[in-house]
């Protein structure tokens, strides 16, 4: 492939926000160069290619650089049309995909933060928006799929799947840590059953870091909210220290 | 052609976002007034999550949020394009509309606090307006170039922090002199016709936008 054409992602073995990039990717069958950062010390390609926020994700695409998980995506859909759609075709669904989307990110992701981030009635106060949040997106769903299932698979994963997996694929590992099951399958049934079938898609698995770490990179943030004189970190979007083991074999 | 209509509130820089790309697209659309204080059933029932305005109704179909409204027209309405045809310069556009989003409550905080406080809020939104003058305008006439494109659009509450919050707030927070770029910009954006005509009544503004920042300081005062 020259030179131009060649796409590398710069991430974080642990980073939901890299993972959404790389199950894109993968779906659309577009080959990558992965180049993994240490974000405690950030490298200057890095800081040159996202001089805005210096975080990962980063995609590099003939030469120039595309930031944001989501811009990213949308970025590859457009780019690359052969893949299967990340966005359905119609303006309509297509706003009702993106709405739903911006839900889970901004009022699921940083809500299951929180929890992760708290304890005691602090921490109760927060489960009990994640559910109520996640009783607003089980009522959406039905409207979204309209009664008809959703079926997923390595051919048909949308944005919406991809963020949804971001965040809950770790659910073991969020269950272990924090003692709440989020996804509880018979509060959300249609929720539980979409999960399940979107990390059973062989891309999703095989992108998913083991059981193990995952615990690991929970009980880290954990530690670092809760005792912040604990090790020096940063806990923003999309950063996650590595003091973690920075291999990346899963 | 399908009816349009937009629930919006006078006052909201999110409305005026959706009204600007309406005209900017030539589509016809009836407007429908609704109070954020005091919210009617339209509203919880056109947008049942967020309780917001805006709603874009399209043909008796309900889309919320304003960035995702304006991704709506751009695809439903596509004459006088508001977004870049090459994919790259989208993911731009998308970038800075992300940030400014991010941003918004931030660098306005300028706007709930005074003091101390006002004073931390400056040098944060110092900061933050710097980069988008710098890294996403430069010394273009608009964000895209030489057009208003989506980016210009959800940019549209700076007109708002300038001259009226400054007015409201006694703080200088997007002078000329620190932001020149941005000042030009301000200027342009002024000038397109369907801006020009659009943008609230800035006496009624400053008497609204008075009343709020009361009651932001006096919440404040509660918790002190």
């Amino acid at each position: 492939m020259a030179e131009e054409n060649k796409v590398k992602l710069h991430g974080m073995w642990a980073s939901p926000y890299v993972k959404r990039v790389e199950i894109a990717l993968k779906i659309k069958g577009i080959p990558y160069e992965l180049v993994e950062e240490d974000l405690v010390n950030k490298s200057q390609l890095l800081l040159q290619y996202n001089p805005v926020h210096k975080k990962v994700p980063v995609l590099i695409h003939n030469g120039k650089s595309i930031c944001e998980s989501l811009v990213i995506l949308e970025y590859i859909d457009e780019t690359w049309k052969n893949g299967p759609p990340l966005l359905p075709q119609d303006p309509y669904k297509r706003a009702k995909v993106r709405f739903w989307t911006s839900f889970v990110e901004k009022e699921l992701l940083e809500n299951v933060l929180l929890v992760v981030r708290s304890e005691g009635e602090a921490q109760e106060k927060a489960i009990k928006v994640v559910f109520e949040k996640l009783n607003l997106l089980e009522e959406g769903l039905k409207d979204l799929f309209q009664g008809e299932t959703h079926h997923i698979d390595g051919e048909n994963m949308g944005i919406l799947d991809i963020f949804l997996c971001s965040l809950f694929g770790a659910h073991k590992a969020q269950e272990e840590v924090l003692g709440v099951k989020f996804i509880d399958p018979e509060k959300f049934p249609l929720l539980s059953s979409w999960l399940t079938a979107s990390t059973e898609v062989a891309v999703v698995k095989a992108l998913q870091p083991s059981h193990e770490k995952l615990v690991m990179v929970y009980q880290f943030l954990r530690q670092k909210a809760l005792q912040p004189s604990a090790a020096e970190v940063e806990v923003k979007e999309g950063v996650y220290v590595s003091s973690l083991s920075r291999s990346s074999a899963f | 052609m399908a009816e349009v209509k937009l629930i919006g509130f006078w006052a909201s820089p999110f409305s005026d976002r959706v009204i600007w790309a309406l005209k900017l697209k030539g589509v016809n659309y009836e407007y429908v007034e609704e109070d954020p204080y005091n919210k009617t059933q339209l509203v919880l029932q056109h947008n049942p999550v967020h309780k917001k305005v805006p709603v874009l109704i399209h043909g008796g179909k309900s889309i919320p949020e304003s960035s995702i409204i304006l991704e709506y027209i751009e695809e439903t309405w596509p004459q006088n394009p508001l977004l870049p045809q090459d994919a790259f310069q989208r993911a731009m556009a998308r970038f800075w509309i992300k940030f400014g989003e991010e941003k918004m409550a931030t660098i306005c905080a300028v706007f709930r606090t005074a003091r101390e406080e006002q004073q931390k809020a400056m040098a944060e939104a110092t900061k933050l307006l710097k980069i988008i003058e710098e890294k996403g305008l430069g010394d273009k006439k608009f964000f895209g170039g030489d057009g208003i494109e989506l980016v210009d659009i959800s940019f549209g509450w700076l007109t708002y922090l300038y001259e009226v919050v400054e007015k409201v707030s006694a703080v200088k927070v997007l002078d000329a002199d620190t932001f020149p770029q941005l000042h030009a910009w301000i200027q342009n954006l002024k000038e397109v016709p369907v801006v020009k005509e659009s943008l609230p009544d800035h006496q009624k503004l400053v008497g609204h936008l008075k009343r709020r920042r009361e009651t932001h300081l006096a919440l404040l005062n509660c918790h002190n």
